[in-house]
């Protein structure tokens, strides 16, 4: 939102794309008509992005999943570069944009690290239990156990109880001393601090037991979840939870999908959520007028995100030739300071929501990591025994990956587990990025056509 | 400097893979190298397809032979399960161009051997349920079928180690001097022998020796859907080759038929073709109505090579003893495995079953 009204107020042609049905994405998501959200700072913040984005003058789609990229360097070899082409739709139809700069927003996608009975219904991950409640009004359950690590954890079962629900407990990764180590970068930002305390004073004064330094060790139940048991990391007593619904997260990871596959420079960085962009400090990627902000360029939170947004759009503008270069430049020092403490935090929060190493050398063999293929972590490993190497050798070796997720649920424990086999992160590299970028329906791109209208090419040599 | 090996096999695709497999049981010690990590190039991405119908006549009796390998596999590839599958397979026309196209092709490749037979729209139908029946005319093929190309790789490299062949994955070769001297990313290495296995590469491969060799890079598209109820149950095409569509028992459908994307050999694969996608897709919604309620999941590209004459290039690399080449051959993954036992029969000295295709036809000398 922010990088489409600032490049629009300064005259640019602005399309913004997004998949969901009001501008605002995860942090500031709209409740869907009907239900009135939670006031709150989010939503004062959100209808002020909003309201500034329609002022703009910038076309706003939404309803729209960009399903396709290509267009600026994906040309022939020795080409010139083309306009960038975004390929969005409906579940009816598609629709093809062209614009000379690309400005990648894409935010990021949670981190489950797998462990016995996640696949059961019930369980859900920390920020889809945000959406139910930021735009359904929705309780996961009856009776929520919300665990995993980061801040969400404690954002969600405050959320919960604001709606009247019942948490049954906090099974919270980080110990006591974990927060505390972070209290002095906090408290660079009141509000945020502020914040956190009133989750936890919710939370205290409610009475829920909250387990620091604890884990998940198996959720169990028949066909839905029914009860988890939770273990101290440091070994102990395991205890039972009975629930009938479990939020579970570990921290959030870059959606780097759309700079991958325009084959812009990326690097591993744990503390920023995992492969980001290579990006100099006005949002540039590696790929000519193409900028990547938000949590999709290295996670940094909600507060840095606009002023990142903004800065892409500015970089754009200059390089585009629509605003000068030394104005933009000044404009841009404002808000790189401006964003330097909100970043700093987000940064440390992103870091303390790396999940412990030993997390994932907990994941039981006979335990599902690939839910859309059914690979286990066994599988896994007897794959890496044969030869596999790298993410896309495991991919095919296993199909781990290769469903309707598109490894977005799998990715980062298979890639750990492999990393633990083959040395790091680097070796086991990323998924090859393709189209289309989620799954696609045929009929929403077939559209009317006449059989002699399909432009067959000459056939092959007999 | 005594050679290390017998045998050096360049290119670790179904070509070198095979190749390098039957030297070691025939008694070589063998090194297989490919700059990344084995089967990922046009072996591991193509359509698995093994059919008779979008085979080159040519090629007919080589791919025969070669079903009958992908077939058999737990009996002579004893490192896994390619989910290799026999499949009724049609070719269908929905023109009366197209038709003209079925027949001719179908009696070329009848002659050379497919036992290919034309059929009515009803009895295509009755075949295949899921077709369009304004079909007209159809090749009928009971002998097609696919592999899972992606699980491929996997299944050799388990047998190549048992055979007893020095891997080098992700080990680039980038000269070759007289002898010969095998200037790769790990160092030098000597072998007697040398095989060139590089598919699209083989152009650049023949250079190390002075020969030059054009070979003309397709960039094949392929599409796979998401998980579906059963639509279909045979291999379709359509008479013009434009279409190869089949569904896999973990209910994908896989949709190629060599629809041609952005890419060449130096850059590899760039890009899918949006309008090329879109055709592809088309013709196969026209031929399986049902895939209209399916979603796209994932499109790739693989680089294919062809010759001038569109025949493979498997032989000596003339003028140089003990260089060897195989590749390039449209349909290569369908009738691979057999053009390479052939190369090795021929390597170790056997008497072949069927005859190599020579690559003098195919040279331009370079002058020295």
């Amino acid at each position: 939102m922010a990088a489409a009204t600032c490049a629009a107020l300064h005259g640019a042609g602005v399309v913004l794309l997004d998949e969901n049905a009001v501008p605002g994405g995860q942090v500031y998501r709209a409740a869907v008509p009907g239900v009135s959200g939670a006031p709150g700072p989010d939503a004062r913040v959100g209808d002020r992005l909003r309201a500034a984005l329609l002022a703009s003058g910038a076309e706003v789609r939404s309803g729209q999943r960009v399903w396709a990229l290509g267009g600026g360097p994906l040309v022939a070899p020795g080409a010139a570069p083309a306009p960038y082409r975004v390929d969005a739709c409906t579940d009816a139809a598609t629709a093809t944009i062209e614009a000379r700069s690309l400005i990648v927003c894409a935010g990021a996608h949670e981190r489950i690290v797998p462990f016995a009975g996640w696949t059961l219904p019930g369980v859900m991950g920390l920020a889809a239990a945000t959406i139910l409640l930021k735009s359904q009004a929705v309780l996961p359950g009856t009776r929520t156990v919300v665990a995993g690590i980061g801040p969400l954890l404690a954002a969600v079962a405050a959320g919960i109880l604001a709606k009247g629900g019942r948490v049954v407990g906090v099974v919270d990764l980080a110990s006591r001393t974990d927060w505390l180590r972070q209290l002095p970068t906090l408290a660079e930002r009141p509000p945020l601090l502020a914040r956190g305390a009133g989750w936890l004073a919710r939370i205290v004064s409610a009475g829920l037991p909250l387990l620091s330094g604890h884990r998940i060790v198996r959720a169990l139940g028949a066909d839905v979840v029914d009860a988890v048991e939770v273990a101290p990391l440091t070994g102990g007593v395991t205890r039972r939870l009975d629930c009938d619904a479990l939020c579970v997260g570990h921290g959030l990871v870059p959606a780097i999908e759309a700079t991958l596959l325009y084959r812009a420079e990326h690097v591993f960085d744990r503390a920023r959520g995992g492969w980001v962009p290579v990006l100099d400090g006005s949002q540039r990627s590696t790929v000519p007028l193409l900028y990547a902000a938000g949590d999709g360029a290295g996670v940094a939170g909600a507060a840095a995100a606009p002023l990142a947004g903004e800065i892409a759009a500015l970089a754009a503008l200059a390089d585009l030739g629509l605003l000068g270069t030394a104005d933009a430049e000044q404009a841009i020092a404002v808000r790189r300071g401006a964003r330097s403490r909100p970043a700093r935090v987000g940064a440390a929060m992103s870091a303390m929501m790396a999940p412990p190493g030993d997390l994932v050398d907990r994941i039981p063999p006979d335990c599902v990591v690939c839910r859309c293929e059914d690979v286990t972590r066994a599988e896994i490993e007897t794959a890496v025994d044969v030869g596999a190497r790298d993410l896309n050798q495991l991919k095919h070796f296993t199909r781990c990956g290769m469903g309707p997720c598109q490894g977005r649920m799998c990715g980062e424990a298979a890639a750990e587990l492999l990393a633990r086999r083959v040395g790091s992160r680097e070796a086991v590299g990323t998924w090859t990025a393709r189209v289309p970028l989620r799954p696609v329906p045929m009929a929403a791109l077939l559209d009317r056509f006449d059989y002699a209208d399909i432009p067959i090419p000459a056939p092959a040599p007999i | 400097m005594t050679p290390q090996f017998d045998c050096a096999v360049i290119g670790a695709g179904v070509m070198g893979c095979t190749t390098a497999l039957f030297l070691a049981r025939g008694g070589m010690r063998v090194v297989l190298f490919d700059r990344g990590p084995l089967w990922r190039q046009a072996s591991g991405v193509n359509a698995g397809t093994l059919t008779m119908q979008m085979t080159r006549a040519a090629l007919v009796p080589y791919a025969l032979q070669a079903w009958e390998m992908w077939m058999s596999t737990p009996g002579w590839l004893d490192g896994g399960d390619v989910l290799a599958r026999a499949r009724p397979g049609l070719s269908v026309a929905f023109t009366d161009h197209e038709v003209a196209m079925l027949e001719e092709r179908a009696r070329l490749r009848r002659q050379a051997g497919a036992p290919i037979e034309l059929i009515d729209a009803a009895r295509a139908v009755a075949i295949e349920p899921g077709l369009n029946p304004v079909v007209k005319r159809a090749g009928h093929c009971p002998i097609d079928g696919f592999t899972s190309a992606y699980l491929t790789g996997r299944a050799f490299r388990s047998a190549l180690v048992a055979a007893g062949v020095e891997l080098r994955e992700g080990c680039a070769v980038h000269d070759i001097a007289p002898g010969f001297d095998l200037r790769a990313d790990a160092g030098v290495l000597r072998a007697q022998r040398v095989v060139l296995a590089g598919g699209v590469w083989l152009e650049p491969m023949a250079a190390w020796f002075g020969v030059h060799l054009p070979i003309k890079t397709l960039i094949n598209q392929l599409v796979v859907t998401e998980r579906l109820p059963p639509v279909m149950r045979t291999v379709l095409g359509v008479a013009s080759g434009l279409l190869s569509l089949k569904q896999y028992e973990n209910g994908t459908v896989l949709i190629g038929g060599g629809w041609q994307g952005i890419g060449n050999r130096e850059t590899g694969p760039i890009a899918v073709h949006p309008e090329n996608l879109l055709g592809n897709i088309r013709l196969a919604a026209h031929t399986i109505p049902a895939l209209r309620e399916a979603r796209l999941v994932r499109s790739w590209l693989g680089l294919e090579g062809e010759t001038a004459d569109a025949l493979p290039a498997v032989g000596r690399l003339p003028g140089i003893a003990d260089a060897w080449m195989i590749g390039c051959v449209h349909s290569g993954y369908t009738a691979g495995p057999y053009l390479a036992k052939l190369l090795a029969q021929a390597i170790l000295g056997q008497e072949l079953e069927l005859p190599l295709f020579p690559i003098e036809r195919l040279l331009t000398q370079e002058v020295a």
